[in-house]
């Protein structure tokens, strides 16, 4: 990578990929709530409606044999990682033709060729796993970085802080991106850390860290440029902290109680998408036939998907106990 | 174990056995390594490991910081990406501090993934009372572990076992556990010079016997044996079956031990109260309840944790004694 490659590239076209990509997170899981009411989609059900300008400002950064862990909140960064949209939503219905097989559901969406590991439902659990996985690139000099997503609820996990520390103390190259969206489930940061900025305690780590306004997909692409090539040159851990906001509900379950309306119309206003529109048409950069064009073949992509997801199968319930084992294994195996 | 001196045999002991089976593991395959709570400088917290820094430097016997979630998933990491991880967790006591990791993240990935990650890791510990260290570095969990599919669980009680267990562990596509019962580390023997790999799936019948089954594995085979040869002072020939592996359960020796002798007792050191012994026991009634003359019996550990005073921490573990008793009972001759 280049010095010029660290920069961010302002073309129009990009700019407009940026919020095509954003768009396309915000449609589908739109429909996915959708589905959701329709009974279709069941279990838990974590929408990234707010935070599309993190996944969407980092993952199309690195390259193809990077990795990434994500959390249960990972529709974004699995479309944005190229997890086909079908495949995706074949999962969520739990059929066979499922990223994961339909065995993980919304939470555990896997994707070997996108090394894509996931899809963690345990707060935190993703991290040691990133560390590993960093570990394993760092033993044979592969030069590859591992980005691992996580919320501020996972901070407060001993696995945020035992991560950082081997991170930084074996000198692995992960790019922790921690996307801060002010609540852990229901519990405000405030309620739940001593020091909210979370920033400081990864640069207490010795890790080198910075916070971006998670809401700015140009600021959060910019921050994860810088963060992306010094991680691939030295090897080293990197922090990013992507200050975001969730607009919708924790899960489909969640009424709420903890927030006033007024603060989620507030953080309205911050909307990555409302705000890299109207600076593009302030700008006189982008026409209405072309978001037109854009929010045109988004509903076309997520209308296949739709169509995919029900027209796929039920596994049958003899296999039930595949992949518990790998299979030799688990065939002799009661 | 007091075999008279054979050619082609050496004496050692399990320890020794356990260091010659990582040591042989580390020269075979490049991408195995060993990692673990002082393993390095300090030589291993049961000495398992002493020399092997010298041998093969950090990188491959790597000291960790005391942080079992993190180093165990990161071990989970290393192992999806290629690497064969070993990694030592001091005490299956300390384990419950990774328990997180290895079910939530190592036995489930596969399953969750729709089989397109594995996680071939292979995690070692010690097990077991008799050293007066009290409640908390004394307890048997593998039969924990051995509920909970995903894994696999092997107790080497052998020297042979010892030395050949892990390499067809490390071969495994799944995570393996080996429980390492403490007090047989110093046990001394003589060892085949050859001795190398052994397979895993299958229970062994270490004494024949027609008149009882006396079912166990780990720490207290020594026990059972030493408890045969004093029923055979009685004219009682006891068969004695080492589990070896308890999960999954070779239920074929178990049931074609049973049908011979029509007699069982289990001899496990974990409590008695949803235990192993008691999952083994069950499965006998499901499979060879017609072939039982009398109703099964168990010897476990008491429900306490395990004490400090030696006569207390004794009478909480299965004894010869108790053993022989139990067996007598069975047989209707108290």
């Amino acid at each position: 990578m280049t010095i010029a490659a660290d920069k961010p590239r302002l073309s129009r076209e990009h700019m407009l990929e940026l919020l095509r990509q954003m768009i396309r997170i915000r449609r589908f899981e739109d429909k996915c709530a959708e589905l959701y009411t329709q009974e279709k989609i069941r279990g838990f059900l974590h929408l990234y409606d707010g935070e599309e300008a993190v996944a969407v400002g980092v993952i199309p950064v690195l390259e193809s044999r990077d990795r990434i862990v994500a959390t249960y909140r990972e529709h974004g960064q699995a479309l944005v990682r190229g997890v086909p949209m079908t495949a995706a939503l074949a999962e969520m219905f739990g059929k066979q033709e499922g990223c994961s097989h339909g065995r993980g559901g919304s939470m555990h969406l896997f994707d070997r060729a996108k090394n894509f590991y996931g899809g963690n439902a345990i707060v935190g659990g993703g991290l040691p796993l990133a560390v590993g996985l960093a570990l394993a690139d760092h033993m044979r000099g592969a030069g590859i970085v591992t980005a691992c997503f996580f919320g501020d609820g996972a901070v407060a996990e001993g696995e945020f802080h035992e991560s950082l520390n081997l991170a930084a103390l074996w000198g692995l190259p992960v790019l922790f991106v921690c996307e801060n969206n002010l609540y852990a489930m229901g519990t405000a940061l405030a309620l739940s850390e001593s020091e909210t900025d979370l920033q400081r305690k990864a640069a207490c780590y010795r890790i080198a860290a910075e916070a971006v306004d998670g809401m700015d997909v140009v600021a959060v692409e910019a921050a994860a440029r810088r963060a992306v090539h010094q991680v691939r040159e030295t090897g080293k851990p990197y922090f990013l902290e992507c200050r975001t906001y969730r607009l919708r509900a924790h899960s489909m379950f969640d009424a709420q109680l903890y927030r006033d309306k007024a603060e989620v119309e507030t953080w309205r206003q911050k909307d990555p998408i409302l705000r890299l529109t109207t600076w593009l048409e302030s700008n006189h950069l982008i026409h209405a036939d072309e978001l037109a064009r854009i929010e045109a073949g988004v509903a076309a992509e997520i209308a296949d998907a739709v169509a995919f997801a029900e027209a796929a199968s039920w596994e049958p319930i003899g296999q039930l106990t595949r992949f518990t084992y790998a299979e030799p294994v688990a065939t002799a195996n009661r | 174990m007091s075999q008279p001196s054979q050619p082609g045999t050496v004496e050692t002991t399990y320890r020794d056995a356990v260091r010659e089976a990582i040591r042989e593991a580390l020269h075979r395959d490049p991408a195995v390594f060993l990692m673990g709570e002082d393993v390095g400088r300090y030589g291993g917290c049961y000495a398992v490991s002493k020399g092997l820094l010298a041998e093969f430097g950090p990188d491959r016997i790597r000291d960790t910081p005391l942080s079992e979630s993190g180093f165990t998933g990161a071990g989970i990491g290393a192992a999806m990406a290629g690497m064969r991880p070993i990694v030592e967790l001091m005490t299956v006591n300390f384990s419950l501090l990774a328990l997180d990791q290895i079910l939530n993240t190592a036995a489930t990935i596969r399953h969750m993934s729709g089989n397109q990650f594995g996680v071939p890791l292979v995690i070692r510990m010690a097990t077991g009372a008799g050293r007066q260290v009290a409640a908390q570095h004394s307890h048997s969990l593998e039969g924990w572990y051995a509920h909970i599919p995903g894994i696999k669980v092997l107790a080497p009680a052998t020297l042979e076992d010892a030395r050949g267990m892990l390499w067809t562990a490390l071969e495994q596509p799944d995570p393996v556990l080996i429980f390492e019962n403490v007090m047989l580390y110093n046990m001394t023997g003589r060892l085949a010079a050859d001795a190398g790999a052994v397979e895993i799936d299958k229970a062994a019948v270490r004494r024949a016997g027609r008149d009882i089954s006396l079912i166990t594995y780990g720490g207290s085979l020594w026990k059972t044996l030493e408890a045969a040869a004093a029923l055979a002072g009685d004219k009682i020939e006891a068969e004695v079956i080492d589990l070896r592996s308890l999960r999954p359960l070779d239920d074929a020796a178990i049931m074609a031990s049973v049908a011979k002798t029509r007699r069982a007792v289990i001899v496990d050191e974990g409590w008695r109260s949803g235990s192993l012994s008691a999952e083994i026991g069950m499965r006998i009634v499901e499979q060879a309840f017609w072939e039982l003359d009398a109703p099964i019996r168990r010897v476990c550990s008491a429900e306490v944790p395990i004490p400090y005073p030696r006569h207390l921490e004794e009478a909480a573990i299965p004894q010869v004694p108790r053993i022989v008793a139990a067996a007598k009972a069975a047989l209707g001759r108290e």
